[in-house]
């Protein structure tokens, strides 16, 4: 196993300019799904709910847990009083949807333009609905929020409302599939940590409690607010990279049992078997995509660690590291790991940056989904970033899907022969 | 405040982006935070077009709300000036900036750019997608037709403009190709196609024209307006979809350009006649149908349902309120009761009151049709990108009743296959909820059981394969049981699900 070498020099530079990234209501497309009594009701303009329904646009399974308050010219001119206006919709909502049991009121750009209080709003309903359910608010607007600090608003607002419980428990944060918090309960449990609990839960009362036993393990790079958040409840955040790939999820895995008192040894012998088979998994992607280059561009705070996941495990060289923020404390542990030399890119102009992609010509273009297509029309092979948060990449067992992510656009371009 | 769970249209700006997009040499500066970026993703990867859309966004942020955002403007305007050489600048405000109030076309000004700079005022919080397009392209045609109508030489073969095609219309490119031909055949002249594919400089040509063809009046009504007064332009009112539309646009077509419609009518022909009338088709008789779509699509798919498909129309409503009254009047034509309605749950009340058998709506109906169990066709917009097929696939012309044809019974389950479902209600691969056979969207699930010489799940394993996602699931299934059988593995434990994994992950 790797010990963490102390920081090594990496170029960091800020940029500033044109964003092309999506704002935090956007993390509404997959949390809706994963606590599963929970609606999101975004409080914004038509915009907001065109973009969410954009982003979601593939989703025809079944009716969406979210909608949007549309706020109209009479909200604005004071003709109505937004928050009877808001009462009234949240009323119809509930009524057509008695199933919810937690309902969150997601404030926007020009709800936070025109001041409306929303945490107001949610104690007045949350009294109101009380017992059945629960209201609490966060922001996703794009002045406010980028992407996956969606995620992070959501889950700090859940913080104040978690179960009080000091006993040593390890607690896993961030949105995993299913499956992926199914595999990490059996490694942690196999390691002999008595509660393992995870955050967000699939239900409102199932909420994982919080105390000064709980130690934080976060399975997603962009979580800064929600861990300052847990940390106000006693809890001590466990530093650790995150858990993509082989060497990733092992010196996560080993971080939080470090964290435990658990032996190395131990470690090594829970993890062992998975280790070997992701290493096993990973070494054909490891052939088609060694020596290849990667551009990423800023979108879901995830870059940092999935350039250090490309370049350790699949012996690619990261060109340039986008990333909308950094945050140094949260992604120290991943800092330390990239080669020396990496250039890591905080911000954006977008403009400048697709003139770099463009004169850099990397074998593959990390982007969103703005660019996705006016870059392979050009000429060069992308992997939408997306995506990432859509499957199921972290821990042993999907690092080589996580791969796969990357080799199936490459392996693509040379079959198509028109 | 409006609840929506879906919305028909997006905000103004959006539209002024379809416009933008679907022209050459104008680009648009918007002022909007970062998260209105989003709309790119509706032209590169709904429409699949391969350049990013023409657009500069200021994405201020929070901070720079304290700030000068107006600078910001200033700045992002010079650099999009600098960097794309535009011949014509949009500039505008999102929902939020619009809060702000920094006048961005007043900034505009006093940069003075050496090109036309065209301000537009959309107001985000009282209109919507279809009208910032219209106005959008107004303040283009206005700012760049002229005033004076050149003189006609005599001899000139009769020419007209055809308005209203934009990016990420619903088979707006589909419908402007078929419609060119169409025109073309009838010896008519196309002068100016706009704003698709059009520059601002054919747009200062837009008055050589001798009449307008305004395909989607939602767009074009207010251009095409405004060249009527100017210029005289007459504009046709008529939009060909359907074959009795089509034929009535060849009329109208041939009367404002003084030529004899009959020859191009009787030479042109669609299969839809034909087929309508073949004895497979009787099964349509008489189905219930809704429609629901914008003002131009509902009220000719209305036309084409009743009288060229035999259907019985039990619904017609629209999202578009400034076509409300056309839509109302056709509504009183075919004795249902008008819905006028951008709201999404009041839709589906409405088709669910109906009883309707066959939704053609647009892809927020497919919602609510696949909740009622009932089946449903696209007509109109809002797209997906299954709204942009590779084929040429129009809706407007003969062609373009074709595709009609095609896609409205494709839904619908087959006449004997649904006589069947009806006869033998207890079979239970063949039940009430089951979705005609040539729909089948999910393979069929093999149960385990019947199979031989498979290796038995344990119950974690079972639990696991549980967990991945049904469209995998049974690869995942199929996997695992021949990695066992292969090595004469008897049980499968989470051990062997994930070996088998790593193994066909090589």
């Amino acid at each position: 196993m790797n010990a963490i070498a102390p920081a090594r020099q990496t170029d960091i530079v800020r940029e500033n300019g044109q964003r092309s990234v999506f704002c935090g209501l956007t993390g509404i497309v997959w949390l809706h799904r994963r606590i599963q009594d929970a609606f999101f009701l975004v409080v914004g303009s038509r915009t907001c709910a065109h973009l969410l329904q954009s982003a979601a646009g593939v989703m025809i399974f079944a009716e969406p847990r979210f909608a949007t308050a549309i706020i109209e010219e009479r909200d604005l001119a004071g003709r109505a009083d937004p928050e009877d206006e808001l009462d009234r919709v949240v009323e119809r909502l509930l009524e057509r949807r008695p199933d919810i049991r937690l309902l969150f009121l997601v404030g926007s750009c020009p709800s936070e333009v025109i001041k409306l209080d929303l945490s107001r709003a949610s104690a007045r309903l949350s009294r109101r609905f009380a017992p059945a359910v629960r209201v609490l608010d966060y922001s996703g607007s794009g002045i406010e929020t980028t992407f996956t600090e969606g995620e992070d608003r959501c889950l700090e607002a859940l913080v104040p409302t978690l179960p009080q419980d000091d006993a040593p428990a390890l607690l896993v944060v961030g949105v995993l599939a299913d499956v992926v918090e199914a595999q990490f309960r059996r490694l942690f449990e196999a390691l002999g940590i008595e509660r393992v609990r995870f955050l967000p839960a699939s239900r409102a009362h199932e909420m994982p409690a919080i105390g000064a036993g709980t130690r934080i393990l976060c399975a997603q790079p962009f979580l800064h607010n929600t861990v300052q958040a847990l940390q106000r409840r006693g809890g001590v955040p466990v530093a650790a990279p995150f858990p993509l790939g082989a060497e990733g999820t092992t010196l996560w895995v080993a971080a939080a049992a470090a964290a435990f008192g658990i032996p190395p040894e131990r470690v090594r012998a829970v993890c062992e078997a998975g280790e070997a088979r992701a290493r096993t998994a990973l070494a054909a992607h490891r052939s088609a995509l060694q020596g290849k280059t990667v551009f990423l561009f800023p979108d879901s705070q995830l870059e940092l660690p999935l350039a250090r996941f490309l370049q350790r495990e699949l012996g690619m060289v990261a060109v340039e590291i986008g990333t909308p923020f950094l945050h140094r404390g949260a992604l120290a542990a991943e800092l330390a790991l990239l080669p020396p030399g990496s250039s890591v890119v905080e911000g954006q102009h977008v403009d400048r940056q697709l003139d770099r992609c463009r004169a850099a010509r990397p074998d593959i273009t990390v982007c969103g989904l703005g660019l996705a297509n006016p870059l392979e029309a050009e000429g060069l092979t992308t992997k939408w970033s997306i995506e990432l948060l859509f499957s199921p990449i972290q821990g042993y067992e999907q690092a080589a899907d996580l791969a796969a992510l990357f080799t199936r656009p490459l392996d693509r371009r040379t079959r198509l022969a028109v | 405040m409006q609840l929506a769970l879906w919305t028909y249209e997006g905000p103004p700006h959006v539209g002024a982006m379809r416009v933008a997009t679907a022209m050459k040499g104008v680009h648009y500066v918007l002022h909007a935070p970062q998260g209105d970026t989003y709309a790119d993703l509706l032209f590169t990867m709904i429409e699949r077009r391969g350049q990013r859309p023409p657009v500069s966004y200021t994405t201020f942020q929070a901070r720079d709300l304290g700030g000068d955002t107006a600078t910001l403007f200033r700045d992002t305007l010079a650099d999009a000036f600098e960097r794309f050489q535009p011949q014509a600048i949009l500039v505008g405000a999102s929902c939020t900036a619009e809060l702000i109030q920094d006048d961005p076309g007043g900034l505009a000004r006093a940069l003075a750019l050496p090109v036309p700079v065209v301000a537009l005022e959309l107001p985000s919080y009282q209109r919507k997608e279809n009208w910032g397009a219209g106005e959008t392209f107004y303040q283009l045609v206005r700012s760049f037709c002229g005033d004076e109508k050149p003189a006609r030489a005599e001899d000139a073969v009769p020419s007209c403009n055809i308005l209203g095609p934009t990016a990420l219309g619903f088979r707006h490119r589909d419908d402007l190709r078929e419609i060119r031909a169409l025109l073309g055949e009838m010896g008519v002249r196309v002068n100016v196609a706009a704003p698709l594919d059009a520059t601002p400089a054919d747009l200062s040509r837009l008055a050589q024209a001798d009449f307008n063809v305004v395909l989607y009046p939602e767009i074009a009504g207010p251009a095409a307006a405004l060249l009527e007064r100017r210029f005289g332009q007459k504009q046709t009112r008529i939009v060909p979809i359907g074959v009795g539309a089509t034929r009535d646009f060849i009329r109208e077509v041939a009367a404002l350009a003084g030529i004899d419609p009959e020859p191009i009518l009787s030479r042109a022909q669609s299969n839809l006649p034909w087929y309508s009338r073949s004895v497979d088709s009787t099964y349509l008789t008489g189905k219930r149908v809704f429609v629901y779509g914008d003002a131009t699509h509902a009220i000719a798919a209305a036309r084409v349902a009743t009288e060229e498909l035999g259907f019985t129309l039990v619904g017609l409503g629209t999202y578009s309120r400034e076509q409300a009254r056309d839509l109302r009047d056709a509504a009183r034509k075919y004795g249902v009761e008008p819905l006028i309605s951008d709201d999404h749950l009041e839709v589906e009340a409405a088709i669910g009151a109906a009883g309707a058998e066959l939704v053609l709506g647009t892809q927020m109906e497919r919602h609510i049709a696949k909740r009622l169990g009932i089946p449903c066709a696209v007509i109109s917009a809002p797209v997906h990108v299954q709204d942009f097929p590779a084929r040429h696939s129009p809706q407007m012309g003969f062609e373009g009743a074709n595709v009609l044809f095609d896609s409205w019974v494709h839904p619908l389950m087959m006449g004997l296959e649904e006589h069947l479902l009806g006869l033998f209600k207890d079979d239970f691969e063949f039940a009430d909820g089951a979705a005609p056979s040539h729909l089948a969207a999910e393979e069929p699930v093999t149960p385990a059981a019947v199979l031989a010489d498979v290796a038995v799940w344990d119950a974690a394993a079972e639990r696991e394969l549980s967990r991945v996602p049904f469209f995998v699931r049974g690869k995942a299934r199929r996997n695992t049981e021949r990695f066992a059988k292969e090595r004469g593995l008897s049980s499968i434990s989470l051990d062997t699900l994930y070996d088998a994994k790593a193994h066909y992950a090589r």
